[in-house]
């Protein structure tokens, strides 16, 4: 049984301790947000114990591991008392807002040999998995280019504002949206090195980005473009496409759907020759407990799993989410040049 | 229950296993009356339940229902609250405080602030009160015999042990709207422990339920067994798994199994209601026989 508390208890924070609530080989130990009406609620009617300063609830509960859905501007300090207290840490995605608060927090964690996650999810989608395979495997020969696509309704008018519509606290569809599409473009193609170009637009904020339209390129020197999209009223809801065109074929894949088109008969089976479409529910794997998508409760699986060794602490660590962070630093740095 | 129910995520442009037929399907239900029109064909194939979303654009179907009194009064539409979507944009953009302020009905959220008063648990029921009343108001004037809570919330509810506000809800249900309450979840063994767990006995449960077993968290075998062994009034949903199986094969499967009250599907063509109709009839005749 691993012992579990949450520190931060919005959206994500109560989505990832309702999986947890209901894992196996959990027991959570404690729950701490400073919002009163949160506590409140999850203390009357849940059996977690409920804390409102985070600090107070490690002392007392001496947790094996945290999740951090706090703020992302809290994100550096939390984790680093988390990872000084011998804890394993899964935190929220965007990892940090500096990159070397970021670098810090990779070498700490290694030099603790803790367990570290980052909420990037998509790579526990079955149809990312299944192009990462195809990708890896050279199934389609030398990549040449990528397009890397995500819209979403999040803000469709102008209304009043939060730390989402804050820069300097995490806020804007760079950090928000585009994180994933980088995060995933990073796995499935090469880490992106360079930034040649980008353009971070408002549509309806008034002090970040509802759009970010950029041109990258691989340390290998695969070239691609980022273009996402968070005012778009046309989705229902957010949805991610990454296309990568090789050598020897071409993958449009999102979270539903992967389509592959192979240029010879010589491809990986059992595809053929030609347009293959494949749909999530050929790889989904089964999960214990269902919320929102099996990817949520299989990445939580994982670091659990992670922790208890039965499975490698490779996927979304520190160090990958560390690479997306410092690709997110240089589109800011290049922006509207 | 009917035996049949005829789904509305085709005309929402949801769809599990293909983003892009969602938009196709997006496109063809842009007008409020293709949607009736093809809840009309339902109802010529003998289909005589909707079980839908409280998604805005159900408003207006109910409007146009209302319309026409004499057409749908043994027309029933069994309500799914909320459309989650709807919340958890909201929730992005302003955080659960500002959600709840902006959603919960007139003043009742800001005076539990200005006046400092203390939480007592009744305040957070009577604000799942409201919320519910909220989404029931499109409804007036139609049957509605069940009303469901959508899987995300049930699911949320489960994952985080509030079991008593399921039963407050369950209770609400019945006293104030007179209906049936009803559960969509991903988790139906699970849920079903957690009902009998606060007194509900034999509860409407609406889970995915197919051949693949596709979305049958737990297994599908601990599915099959909850169904022979135990007492639940079970809606399949997903029969088709997406598309995966095909039709035949899938509605074979869902009507072989003990326990199934009732299917629920969606479809936007003639062809693909009747056929689908038209498969339940048959296997249900030869369970019937054999």
């Amino acid at each position: 049984m691993t012992r579990v508390a949450l520190i931060g208890a919005g959206k994500m924070g109560i989505s990832h301790l309702a999986i947890l609530g209901a894992h196996p080989d959990v027991q959570v130990v404690g729950v701490a947000d400073t919002s009163k009406i949160v506590t409140d609620v999850l203390g009357k009617y849940s059996n977690f114990e409920c804390f409102a300063d985070y600090q107070k609830m490690l002392d007392k509960t001496k947790p094996d591991a945290v999740f951090v859905a706090a703020p992302t501007k809290y994100h550096g300090t939390i984790v680093k008392e988390l990872l000084n207290k011998g804890i394993h840490v899964f935190v929220e995605k965007p990892f940090c807002l500096s990159v070397n608060e970021g670098a810090e927090l990779v070498a700490l964690s290694k030099q603790k040999k803790l367990v570290t996650q980052v909420g990037y999810h998509n790579k526990f989608i079955g149809t990312f998995e299944e192009a990462k395979k195809i990708v890896s495997s050279g199934g389609i020969g030398e990549i040449e280019h990528f397009l890397g696509e995500a819209y979403g309704p999040v803000v469709v008018r102008k209304k009043q504002e939060t730390w989402r519509s804050k820069p300097e606290e995490g806020g804007g569809c760079l950090l928000d949206y585009a994180s994933h599409v980088i995060d995933l473009l990073n796995y499935l193609v090469a880490p992106i090195d360079k930034v040649h170009g980008a353009m971070l637009k408002s549509i309806y904020s008034g002090n970040v980005e509802d759009a970010v339209y950029a041109l990258l390129e691989t340390g290998n020197k695969i070239s691609g473009v980022l273009q996402v999209n968070w005012s778009d009223e046309t989705y229902r809801k957010m949805s991610t496409t990454i296309t990568i065109i090789g050598s020897k074929g071409k993958i449009i894949c999102d979270a539903t759907e992967i389509k592959i088109y192979f240029k010879e008969a010589d491809c990986p089976a059992p595809y053929t020759k030609g347009w293959n479409i494949k749909h999530i529910n050929d790889f989904a794997e089964e999960v214990a407990f269902y919320l929102r998508g099996e990817e949520y409760s299989a990445q939580v699986d994982y670091f659990i799993k992670a922790i208890q060794g039965s499975v490698p602490n490779t996927k979304n660590n520190f160090e990958s989410a560390w690479l997306t962070d410092s690709v997110i630093d240089k589109i800011k740095n290049k922006k509207n040049n | 229950m009917d035996r049949i129910l005829f789904g509305d995520n085709q005309f929402f442009g949801v769809n599990h296993v293909s983003d892009e037929k969602s938009r196709a399907q997006a496109i063809k239900f842009k007008e409020d009356k293709t949607i009736l029109k093809t809840i009309d064909i339902a109802i010529e194939e003998g289909i005589n339940t909707f079980m839908c979303t409280t998604h805005d654009r159900i408003a207006n179907v109910c409007d146009l229902i209302r319309l026409k009194p004499d057409q749908y009064k043994n027309f029933n539409i069994y309500p799914c609250m909320p459309y989650a979507h709807k919340y958890a944009n909201a929730v992005t953009e302003l955080g659960i405080v500002g959600t709840l302020k902006q959603y919960v009905p007139g003043n009742f959220f800001g005076s539990l602030f200005k006046g400092g008063m203390a939480f007592v648990s009744k305040d957070y029921m009577s604000m799942m009160e409201l919320l519910i009343d909220a989404e029931m108001k499109m409804f007036k004037g139609i049957n509605v015999p069940v009303i469901f809570i959508q899987n995300v919330l049930t699911d949320l509810l489960m994952g985080l042990g509030m079991k008593d506000i399921l039963k407050e809800y369950h209770e609400y249900i019945i006293k104030k709207h007179n209906a049936e309450p009803g559960y969509i979840t991903m988790n139906m063994p699970k849920l079903l422990d957690m009902l009998e767990s606060v007194g509900i006995k034999n509860p409407i449960i609406c889970s995915s339920i197919n051949k693949d077993g596709f979305r049958m968290s737990g297994g599908k075998d601990l599915y099959e067994y909850t169904l022979k062994t135990r007492q639940v009034r079970a809606i399949a949903m997903q029969v088709l798994s997406g598309g995966a199986t095909p039709a035949k094969e899938a509605i074979e499967y869902v009507c072989g199994l003990p326990n199934i009250e009732s299917i629920l599907f969606g479809a936007s063509s003639r062809g693909n209601i009747h056929e689908t109709v038209s498969l339940i009839h048959q296997f249900d005749q030869q369970k019937k026989i054999s």
